[in-house]
C-alpha cells in the first residue's frame, strides 16, 4: 500500500521550479525541475514565457534534467515555450527531459499548435440571420396549421371509432391531469377567494355595503376567474409536462419509431391527452369555482356576515346561466392546453436544452392564448348580452 | 518517485455486492486491476458490466464491499478526500455526454477551468493538445452536435484526459461504431496506453476489440452474480473449461442454457 501511496499524484512532491542563467556561449538556460503537471505550474508557466519575452535575441535553452514528474500539463507549458514565434537565431530547444517525457513530447506536431485553433464553423450575419428567421416563422406557422387540421383529423377519427382510443392512456392521463392537480387547485383558488373577499371586503365597510363582496366574488370567480385560474394552473403544470414527455420521447426516437411502426403520433399522443383535459378541465374549474366562493364565505365571517346570509347573497346574484358561462370556456381552454403542449413537445429539437426550451414555449404561449381566448370570450357575451 | 513494479494493482474491487432495489446483481465480487494494463469487463447483456463500472467510479453505492483507486477507497471518501480521488480517473460515457452547449474546445477546458490556477491560454493549448492526441485538433470550434458519434466519443476521451488521469475508464467505447471507426478508437487506446501509460478499464462485449486491445478481461456471468473467467481473452478463449466462456468467445447460442 505504501508504495502505492508514494505514486498518487496528491502524494507531496517537489512543486515545480524556475531557475534562469546565462551561458558562456550566450544562450540564455531555464533550467526547471520538480513536478511539472496542471496544478503545480502555472506560476512557472507565466515566468518562463516572460523569460523567453524578456531575451528576444539570445537562444534558449529549456534545461529539463531535474524534472522528475511531466505529464500532459507540463508537456503542454513546454509545447507553449517552443512554439513561441522566433527568429531562426535565437531558437528555443529542450534538454535533458527523461526519456518517457520526451515521447509525450514527440507525439505532437509543432506546426499544428503553433497556429491559432482553427476558427469556429461559419457563424451567419445578420441579414442572412433576420432571412432564416423569417423562413423559420413560416415554417412554424405551417407546421401549427398542419397540427391543427392533423389534430381535428385524428379528434374526428377517435369520435368515430372510439375502440381505438388507447383508453388506458387516457385515464391514465386523466388521474394526472385531474386527480394530481386537486390540492393545487384547491390551494389557489381557496387563497384567490380569501385575498379577493379581504380586498374588497374593507373599502366596502366604510360604505356598511360588506354584503356585497358575496355578489363580488360569486360573479367574478364563477364567470371569470375559476375557470381562468385553473386554466392557467393547467398550462403551467398539465402543458409543460405535455411538451417535456412528447419533447423527450422525440429526442429518444420514441416518435419515429411509432411512424416507423405505421402508428400516427398524433393519434397515440396528441388525441388521448386532449381528451383527458376535455374531461378534466371542467372538473376541476367547478372545483375551483366551489372552493373559490366557500373560501370567500369564510373570509367574510371575520366581517361578522354569517354563512348562511353570504351564501343565500351569492344565491341571489348568481344564477345557473353564470355558472354555464365560465364553464362553456372550459372545453376551449382545454384543447389549448394540451394541443399547445402537445405541439410543443412535437417541434422539440435535438439536443440537451431542447426540451427546456419546448417547456418553456408550451407555458408561455398557452398562458398568452388562454388569456386572449378568455378576451375573445368577454367580447362575445357582451355583444351577446350575456 | 519510488519506482513501482509494473504490475502493482492501481484498482483493487473488494467483496463487492451491487444491485437495485433489493435484486441484487454481482455477489462478492474481487479482482485488481494493474497499473498500466488494459482491462477490459466484458460479459452478455445485463450481467452488470455498466453497473460494476460505474460503481468503481464511485456513482453508484454498492450494498456492500469496497473499491480502492490508488489506495483510496472511493465508496467510504467524502469531500475533498473523493474529490482527490475523482481527479485521478476520467470517464468516457457510452453517449459520450459532451455537453451540448459548449464547442468540443470548451468541453475539455472544463475540468481544467475547475481545477487549475492556470491562464486561459494555457488551459486552451492544453484542451487543443488533447483533442490533437484523440485527432479532433481541428473541430476545436465545433459544437458536439456538428460532429460523429464516432468523433463524439473521441472527444469525450480527450475531455476524460484533460486533468492527465492515471486511470480512464471507458463504457462500451466501440458501440453503435462502423467497425473501421471501432478500429481506429482501438488503435487509440492502444496508443495512450503505450505512450501516456494510462491505466484503462473498458466495459465492451465487441469480441474484435476485446482481442486487438485487452492485457487481460475479467468476464461477468448473471448466472452466478459474479466473475465467471479472469485473464488473457485469447488464451481463455482457447483453454477455458467453462462451457459459458467458450460459448461467449466462439460466439454460439446458448446450447447450454437450453440443454439444462
Amino acid at each position: 500500500m505504501s508504495a502505492l501511496a508514494a505514486t498518487a499524484p496528491d502524494a507531496p512532491v517537489a512543486q515545480a521550479t524556475l531557475s534562469i542563467a546565462d551561458a558562456a556561449d550566450g544562450s540564455r538556460i531555464l533550467a526547471l525541475g520538480g513536478r511539472l503537471d496542471a496544478y503545480s505550474i502555472a506560476e512557472v508557466w507565466a515566468e518562463a514565457l516572460a523569460a523567453l519575452a524578456a531575451a528576444p535575441t539570445r537562444r534558449i535553452v529549456v534545461d529539463a534534467g531535474a524534472v522528475d514528474y511531466c505529464d500532459g500539463g507540463g508537456v503542454a507549458m513546454l509545447v507553449d515555450l517552443l512554439r513561441q514565434p522566433r527568429a531562426a537565431e535565437a531558437g528555443v530547444s529542450v534538454r535533458g527531459l527523461r526519456p518517457e517525457f520526451q515521447t509525450l513530447l514527440d507525439q505532437f506536431d509543432l506546426s499544428v499548435l503553433a497556429a491559432p485553433a482553427a476558427p469556429p464553423p461559419l457563424r451567419v450575419n445578420a441579414i442572412e440571420e433576420i432571412g432564416r428567421a423569417t423562413a423559420t416563422l413560416g415554417r412554424d406557422m405551417r407546421t401549427q396549421i398542419e397540427f391543427i387540421g392533423n389534430t381535428s383529423g385524428a379528434l374526428w377519427y377517435s369520435m368515430t371509432h372510439p375502440h381505438r382510443v388507447r383508453w388506458k392512456d387516457v385515464w391514465y392521463t386523466c388521474e394526472q391531469v385531474g386527480a394530481n392537480a386537486l390540492p393545487i387547485v384547491a390551494l389557489i383558488s381557496f387563497l384567490f377567494g380569501v385575498i379577493l373577499a379581504f380586498e374588497a371586503a374593507v373599502p366596502m365597510r366604510q360604505f356598511g355595503a360588506e354584503i356585497f363582496v358575496a355578489d363580488l366574488i360569486g360573479l367574478s370567480i364563477l364567470r371569470e376567474l375559476g375557470p381562468l385560474m385553473t386554466a392557467i394552473l393547467l398550462a403551467g403544470r398539465s402543458g409543460a409536462a405535455f411538451a417535456a414527455e412528447i419533447g423527450t420521447m422525440k429526442v429518444n426516437e420514441e416518435l419515429n419509431a411509432l411512424t416507423t411502426m405505421g402508428l400516427d403520433p398524433v393519434r397515440f399522443l396528441v388525441v388521448t391527452r386532449i381528451i383527458a383535459s376535455l374531461l378534466m378541465v371542467p372538473l376541476l374549474s367547478l372545483f375551483a369555482d366551489l372552493i373559490g366562493v366557500l373560501a370567500g364565505g369564510l373570509t367574510m365571517l371575520s366581517f361578522n356576515i354569517p354563512f348562511v346570509t353570504y351564501l343565500k347573497e351569492v344565491a341571489s346574484i348568481v344564477n345557473l346561466k353564470d355558472v354555464l358561462l365560465g364553464l362553456v370556456k372550459t372545453p376551449v381552454f382545454a384543447i389549448l392546453i394540451a394541443g399547445i403542449g402537445c405541439l410543443r413537445g412535437l417541434e422539440t429539437q435535438t439536443g440537451a436544452s431542447a426540451v427546456g426550451i419546448s417547456a418553456t414555449r408550451a407555458v408561455v404561449s398557452g398562458i398568452v392564448l388562454l388569456v386572449a381566448v378568455d378576451g375573445i370570450f368577454a367580447v362575445i357575451y357582451y355583444i351577446l348580452d350575456l | 518517485m519510488s519506482p513501482v513494479p509494473a504490475s502493482a494493482p492501481i484498482v483493487r474491487v473488494e467483496g463487492l455486492s451491487a444491485g437495485y432495489d433489493g435484486n441484487v446483481l454481482l455477489r462478492d465480487v474481487n479482482f485488481t486491476v494493474n497499473r498500466g494494463e488494459v482491462f477490459i469487463i466484458l460479459g452478455g447483456s445485463g450481467c452488470g458490466k455498466s453497473t460494476l463500472l460505474k460503481h468503481m467510479i464511485g456513482l453508484y453505492q454498492p450494498l456492500a464491499g469496497h473499491v480502492f483507486i490508488d489506495g483510496d477507497d472511493i465508496v467510504t471518501a467524502e469531500g475533498p478526500a473523493r474529490q482527490a480521488i475523482l481527479k485521478r480517473i476520467g470517464v468516457m460515457y457510452q453517449s459520450g455526454a459532451l455537453f451540448g452547449s459548449m464547442t468540443l474546445l470548451e468541453n475539455v477546458r472544463l475540468p481544467l477551468e475547475e481545477y487549475t490556477a492556470l491562464p486561459l491560454p494555457a488551459m486552451d493549448l492544453i484542451a487543443r493538445m488533447k483533442l490533437e492526441l484523440v485527432g479532433l485538433e481541428a473541430f476545436c470550434g465545433h459544437m458536439p452536435s456538428e460532429i460523429s458519434g464516432g468523433m463524439q466519443k473521441r472527444a469525450a476521451i480527450a475531455r476524460a484526459m484533460a486533468l492527465d488521469p492515471s486511470i480512464l475508464f471507458l463504457d462500451e467505447p466501440s458501440a453503435g461504431l462502423d467497425p473501421i471507426t471501432s478500429a481506429e478508437l482501438d488503435a487509440l487506446i492502444r496508443r495512450l496506453a503505450t505512450s501516456l501509460r494510462i491505466t484503462f478499464v473498458i466495459v465492451s462485449h465487441e469480441l474484435a476489440s476485446i482481442y486487438a486491445i485487452a492485457d487481460r478481461v475479467i468476464m461477468l456471468d448473471k448466472r452466478v452474480k459474479g466473475i465467471i473467467a479472469e485473464g488473457d481473452p485469447r488464451v481463455l478463449r482457447d483453454t477455458s473449461e467453462n462451457p459459458w466462456v467458450r460459448q461467449f468467445f466462439r460466439r454460439e447460442v446458448d446450447a447450454v442454457a437450453e440443454t439444462a
